[in-house]
């Protein structure tokens, strides 16, 4: 894939020229038009990352802080790269060693970085609704990297990227996503993206985890992984945790895995050009079998790298550059 | 001391009166109701037109947080807010810091509210020891000291045994015991209403049957007790059609609504402010059919009272995470525009029955003085103003917290004065110079 052979998406709305918010809270309020905008930017980005000299000056002399509340490596790195590639100023917080772990409240943390004047804060965060908090209490952009079992839309953005890049379009695609749905910020930020560009959403997990009222947005809900499985364009498992079994959602990872487990046999019922798609980190044995994960139809890496692209887009559009993404 | 409260119409459904007529105040109690009054040396209060002069209001279930939680609230800052919002007498819920289990500490909120001299204060005792659930407190010594209901609020009473004892004990003393009906282990670490909205907002959910399996329990101990019980703050349509049922045997069991509980549903949560920790609340707001089972509830004589739950909260403890939020809005200032705006202007229930509501069961349910306009009673009166235009200003409510959903917003009915005791302790045309 090169700047010169661009992906031709044959369905989508046309792409508008600028995102509307200055934050990017969730995927919820967003149109077809402005995740278009993103994917779109998210192409000439990943054009970037197979340069010599993988650096644009689109953020230069902007800082961005990354605040992680909850570990991950994957996210975190993701941004902290992309954020570089744009030659931002970069910072990141790791709160286990900050003054968070002496009590001090979520805006103050905030408040006292803003003393700071970043242009952009990045946040990942356990409790559900705490970007939205900080975009209403601070002057930075906010850009959601994952709030408790609410949003994730940077991941919803690179699975379609992901999608995209294989399948040429995103309307009428049968999407199954199969996992402990209740939790998932990825399933919430995914739904809402994938109606809104017109594919078709299946999901399915143990009864015990399907979240009240979902079916109100549109996704069809089975507790079958095979009727899930069944002419599906894209399969997408989502992360078991242990924890889970002490709620009483399911007795064993065993029996998990014998119910919910992706297999090759059951990979079967799905189309044949059928792509596998995980947002990290994997349960091998659990929720997919390590055949599956690295077979032929698994773009679980691939999705890791598009991170990075699809990241770059958002802060670039959120920053409201029009700079020209020559290299320097 | 006399006043005369002139001009006014008095509405008194426990007397079966409404009609024009004037009120006579002497030496703190009702000395006559009757037409044109002479005046005869006493201080005149001229009712406004169109007020209606009521018995007062009482409110149940409020939490004043003294001892304890004085950055929340005092006794006499939430009296302040009480007669405010037209309330002559609150019960206030023993959950404080230390928890009320013990007399010494009903005798101090006493204390308290005697020096504030604004809204009576009928202290509500703990049911059990720390209100853990574990050993049952002196519930004697606590009526005796002036407790005049029992409750471990803030939880519910913790095992069915203990609820069985608390009702024949407490039903041998003639003292109600008040449950705040949750299943614990239903309601987990929830803090939203289970549902499209809490989904939706990836908010644990709590769902109704948590709070209508306790009210079941409840109703049935009572059953077998023949001891009154009283069910806080309804909120699920299941616990109304536990109460229903109950009612329909002949069990003496009552319940009361909250203000929000019929005005909001956990829609709000997902409206231009999202995770707004002041629509977080325990029971929490639920969705559209449970809102109008208690609407159907209070129209058709289910709900014996509305109380408003009111739960003062710092500003910094409550502009955190929607997670970490403690539950609770505050809601005395607010109540009675509330019941105006959305249930006798809208044409659910009449003037009688919202002073059934707010004055004469509540008095009934604790048994104390009050829910009456005859003479020989306590002159505790609340002036009632049906079409007073009421703007809500979060900063200038008489609580030391603000936690109100209600900011801003416009209703149709207020309080024009309230009287306590003979002594006018509010009146709502000194405020507006304020």
């Amino acid at each position: 894939m090169t700047a010169t052979n661009p992906i031709v998406v044959s369905d989508s709305a046309p792409a508008t020229t600028a995102l509307r918010s200055r934050h990017l809270l969730g995927i919820d309020g967003m149109d077809a038009s402005e995740i278009t905008l993103i994917l779109d930017t998210a192409e000439a980005m990943k054009e970037i990352g197979a340069r010599a000299i993988k650096k644009v000056p689109p953020l230069r002399g902007r800082t961005v802080v990354n605040l992680f509340f909850e570990p991950s490596t994957r996210t975190r790195t993701s941004f902290e790269v992309a954020e570089k590639r744009l030659s931002a100023d970069t910072l990141s917080i790791a709160t286990a060693t900050s003054s968070v772990t002496k009590g001090e409240s979520l805006i103050d943390t905030v408040r006292n970085l803003e003393a700071m004047d970043p242009d952009m804060i990045v946040i990942r965060h356990a409790s559900s609704g705490a970007p939205h908090l900080l975009a209403r209490m601070c002057r930075s952009s906010i850009v959601n990297a994952g709030d408790g079992m609410h949003e994730h839309p940077t991941q919803a953005l690179l699975d379609a990227f992901t999608i995209r890049t294989h399948k040429k379009r995103l309307a009428g695609l049968k999407v199954a996503i199969i996992g402990d749905l209740l939790h998932s910020r990825v399933l919430r930020s995914n739904i809402l993206l994938l109606k809104t560009v017109g594919a078709e959403v299946w999901v399915c997990g143990p009864a015990t985890l399907v979240p009240a009222g979902l079916d109100r947005l549109g996704v069809t809900i089975t507790t079958s992984i095979d009727k899930a499985v069944e002419g599906a364009d894209v399969v997408m498992m989502l992360r078991i945790q242990q924890e889970r079994m002490h709620g009483h959602f399911f007795p064993s990872l065993r029996e998990y895995f014998s119910l919910f487990g992706l297999t090759r046999e059951r990979l079967l019922g799905a189309k044949d050009d059928v792509i596998v798609m995980h947002p990290g980190p994997m349960n091998r044995g659990v929720e997919i079998d390590s055949e599956v994960a690295d077979g032929p139809g698994s773009v679980i890496l691939e999705q890791v790298s598009n991170g990075v692209a699809v990241r770059m887009a958002v802060l670039y559009l959120l920053a409201g550059r029009d700079e020209t993404l020559a290299p320097q | 001391m006399k006043l005369l409260l002139k001009g006014g119409r008095v509405v008194d459904p426990a007397n079966s009166v409404d009609g024009m007529l004037d009120v006579l105040i002497e030496d703190g109690h009702i000395a006559r109701v009757g037409r044109d009054l002479p005046v005869e040396g006493a201080d005149v209060f001229d009712v406004p037109a169109g007020a209606i002069v009521a018995p007062g209001l009482i409110d149940i279930h409020v939490h004043l947080r003294e001892p304890g939680q004085e950055h929340k609230e005092t006794v006499a800052t939430g009296t302040a807010s009480a007669v405010a919002g037209g309330f002559t007498a609150v019960a206030c819920m023993p959950n404080t810091d230390p928890v009320n289990d013990h007399a010494g500490i009903t005798q101090f909120i006493l204390k308290k509210a005697a020096e504030a001299g604004l809204a009576r204060v009928y202290p509500i005792g703990a049911v059990s020891i720390g209100s853990k659930g574990e050993q049952m407190a002196e519930l004697g010594e606590q009526k005796a000291a002036g407790c005049v209901g029992f409750s471990d609020d803030g939880h519910p009473v913790r095992t069915a045994l203990l609820m069985r004892r608390a009702l024949e004990y407490a039903g041998m003393l003639r003292v109600p015991v008040i449950d705040h009906c949750e299943d614990p282990s239903l309601k987990g670490d929830g803090v939203a209403h289970e549902g499209f909205y809490a989904s939706t907002l990836g908010l644990r959910g709590i769902p109704g049957v948590a709070e209508s399996l306790m009210v079941e329990r409840d109703v049935s101990l009572a059953e077998i007790t023949a001891a009154p019980v009283h069910i806080a703050h309804m909120s699920a349509r299941q616990s109304i059609r536990a109460v229903r049922a109950g009612k329909e045997r002949g069990v003496s069991v009552t319940c009361e609504v909250a203000p929000h509980h019929f005005t909001l549903t956990d829609e709000a949560l997902n409206g231009q402010v999202k995770y707004d920790t002041n629509l977080k609340m325990n029971p929490p707001l639920r969705e559209q059919a449970d809102m109008e089972a208690m609407l159907a509830g209070i129209a058709d004589g289910t709900v014996d009272v509305i109380a408003t739950d009111h739960a003062p909260h710092h500003l910094d403890e409550k502009m955190v995470e929607f997670d970490r939020a403690p539950f609770g809005i505050v809601g005395l200032e607010t109540a009675v525009p509330l019941v105006f705006d959305r249930l006798v202007h809208r044409g659910l229930i009449g003037i009688g029955r919202m002073i059934e509501l707010l004055s004469v069961n509540p008095a009934r349910i604790i048994k104390v003085p009050g829910g009456t306009l005859a003479p020989g009673g306590p002159a505790d009166i609340t002036v009632l103003a049906p079409d007073m235009k009421v703007t809500v200003r979060a900063p200038q409510l008489r609580s030391k917290s603000k936690n109100t959903p209600f900011d801003g917003w416009e209703f149709r009915g207020g309080v024009a004065a309230t009287i306590v005791g003979g002594r006018l302790v509010y009146r709502s045309d000194r405020e507006a110079a304020r």
